[in-house]
């Protein structure tokens, strides 16, 4: 399967000489065709410059990229032909109507008026905005807007669709029902490439996953392999004083792979948590230590993310 | 040819989405209408008081009060494209394969319609105050007035997408604006200044747009300051659109 997106030690760098800032340090990246790709990190990561890279509106420090099967660098403007974008801020005016954006959009990418709002029909009617087709942005929720934003990145029918952060702000329930409208232009064989800093978008959303940590990927993968990367499950000790006493008396333990101090608490990564809990608490108890708290989780792309960088990415987004 | 065709819908959108918010279009208007009505009478006084006679005070006044439309009228366009840029219109679209020239040229286009429509509404009411036109003139006139809109603004743009905020743009236009009109000979002639005030004034462009258009209003046709005027203005407004087009081609945050 030919890759969509192909990126080699793709570089950018702000600013100049011993003041420069490099957002984004030699990132290598392969997307299928045909998947939705995730790009996950906290907030100043690098993933929006990356995004930007792919998409022509940055240009690279250095590096190389192939994008729908055009040369980045050399035909940005052949790409912009094949992609569709939808960024942070969204990009309708507030005061055009719906069906004005998307038909203006259209023939801003060479389609004639007929052709331009045949599509936006369709897209009206897919994405369910026909009750507020003609009505101005100004007045739609936040999940309409975002279905027109992704209409607008859609109407040139292309084979890769680039999504920056597309449900930040969005109540639950406008979010579950744009990831049912990204699946679905999966589904009808549109590659994607979102940018988020949602653990649970990246796990459920995503067919594969790149974790990025200061401008270079610390891991790639579908997020069962990333996740089965991280050594075992997770149990998580609160103890009312002396975390590194109590570190000591359960390192030695045969079933902990690992074990640390967390902020306070004890995290250790075990075989089987199901069979280390009751012997971990027999442990503690006969050492005069029982712990105050005590919890089990399958390894999640937090602990994939805590594993490469050391910090938590939950903690990031707070 | 693409570049025409992308600035004809830039063009298009730019204006319907200006007369579904009209109310700047007149707001602009009023400014120039306040020195005719309020100040003009001030210059028509001050030529008798000079021995001159009055009704030529607004035959020399009202050709730079069409300059003065142009300069406010279009130097401050800058403040709509940040809101553009905040909406995340100009990044959306610099992602479709549209012209970058067309981005600028389409929305200037769309400010110098608006504003020769104002200058010929300010021509109009100025009629009753005393002015003569003479219809020649008076086109070439309204084509000065496009022309130095189209090189305000693309600087105004232009600024926009560097400064990409009110907060910053707001004070340096305002810094350059009186300069401007000061040292371009619209509420007076620059005749009247001192020598070092006169030099100054040669190094604005828009005292040779002053010129010009007086002397279009008093039908010179063939006075070498009109061919300065309009020249001078083209060949800026061509500098003005090279570099605003490369700005939109460049990133914006």
């Amino acid at each position: 399967m030919t890759a969509i997106i192909e990126t080699t030690g793709l570089r950018k760098s702000f600013g100049k000489a011993d003041k420069a800032v490099e957002a984004v340090r030699g990132v290598d990246l392969r997307v299928e065709t045909g998947e939705i790709f995730g790009f996950l990190g906290p907030n100043g990561a690098g993933k929006t410059t990356t995004l930007r890279m792919l998409t022509t509106l940055l240009a690279p420090t250095s590096g190389d990229a192939l994008v729908a099967g055009v040369d980045l660098r050399r035909q940005p403007a052949t790409v912009r032909e094949r992609i569709g974008y939808v960024g942070q801020a969204g990009g309708s005016d507030p005061l055009e109507t719906g069906r004005r954006e998307l038909v203006i959009q259209g023939r801003l990418y060479g389609l004639n008026r007929a052709e331009a709002s045949r599509r936006t029909v369709a897209l009206l009617s897919a994405f369910e905005l026909d009750a507020v087709a003609d009505r101005r942005t100004s007045t739609y929720s936040g999940g309409q807007r975002r279905r027109l934003d992704v209409a607008l990145g859609m109407i040139n029918q292309p084979v890769l669709l680039f999504l920056d952060e597309p449900t930040t702000g969005l109540d639950p329930q406008a979010r579950a029902r744009l990831w049912d409208e990204v699946r679905r232009l999966r589904d009808g064989g549109t590659s994607v490439f979102l940018t988020t800093h949602y653990l649970d978008e990246a796990d459920a959303l995503c067919d594969r996953v790149a974790i990025i940590d200061h401008g270079s990927i610390v891991a790639q993968g579908t997020p069962l392999e990333l996740k089965r990367q991280v050594a075992g499950d997770v149990v998580t000790l609160g103890v009312a004083t002396d975390p590194e006493g109590v570190l000591g008396l359960v390192q030695g333990e045969p079933y902990v792979r690992e074990a640390s101090v967390d902020a306070g608490n004890i995290r250790l990564y075990v075989e089987n948590g199901d069979a280390a809990l009751p012997q971990l608490l027999r442990l503690l108890d006969g050492a005069g230590r029982p712990p105050t708290t005590i919890s089990l989780h399958r390894p999640s792309l937090d602990d994939v993310f805590l594993r490469q960088t050391g910090r938590s990415l939950r903690e990031q987004a707070a | 040819m693409k570049t025409a065709r992308d600035t004809w819908l830039i063009f298009q959108r730019s204006l319907m989405l200006t007369l579904r918010n009209p109310v700047w279009i007149f707001v602009g208007l009023t400014q120039p209408l306040f020195f005719l009505v309020l100040f003009g009478p001030l210059l028509k006084g001050l030529a008798v008081a000079g021995g001159y006679s009055g009704d030529s005070a607004y035959n020399l006044f009202v050709p730079g009060l069409l300059i003065q439309l142009a300069l406010f009228g279009s130097i401050f366009v800058g403040f709509g494209l940040i809101a553009e840029l905040r909406a995340g219109v100009v990044e959306r679209m610099r992602v479709t394969p549209v012209s970058r020239l067309a981005m600028l040229l389409g929305r200037s286009l769309r400010d110098i319609v608006i504003l020769v429509l104002q200058a010929l509404v300010l021509v109009v009411l100025s009629i009753p105050f005393g002015l003569t036109i003479d219809v020649a003139g008076l086109l070439v006139a309204l084509l000065l007035v496009a022309l130095v809109g189209l090189v305000l603004a693309p600087i105004s743009y232009t600024l926009g997408l560097l400064l990409k905020s009110e907060d910053a743009l707001a004070p340096l236009l305002n810094l350059v604006t009186l300069p401007l009109l000061l040292l371009s000979g619209i509420l007076l002639p620059m005749a009247l200044a001192p020598g070092w005030l006169q030099t100054l004034a040669r190094l604005n462009p828009l005292s040779y747009a002053v010129d010009a258009s007086r002397a279009l209003f008093n039908g010179q046709f063939t006075d070498p300051v009109v061919v300065t005027g309009v020249v001078l203005m083209a060949i800026l407004a061509v500098g003005a659109l090279w570099l605003g087009s490369r700005t939109f081609g460049r990133a914006v945050a």
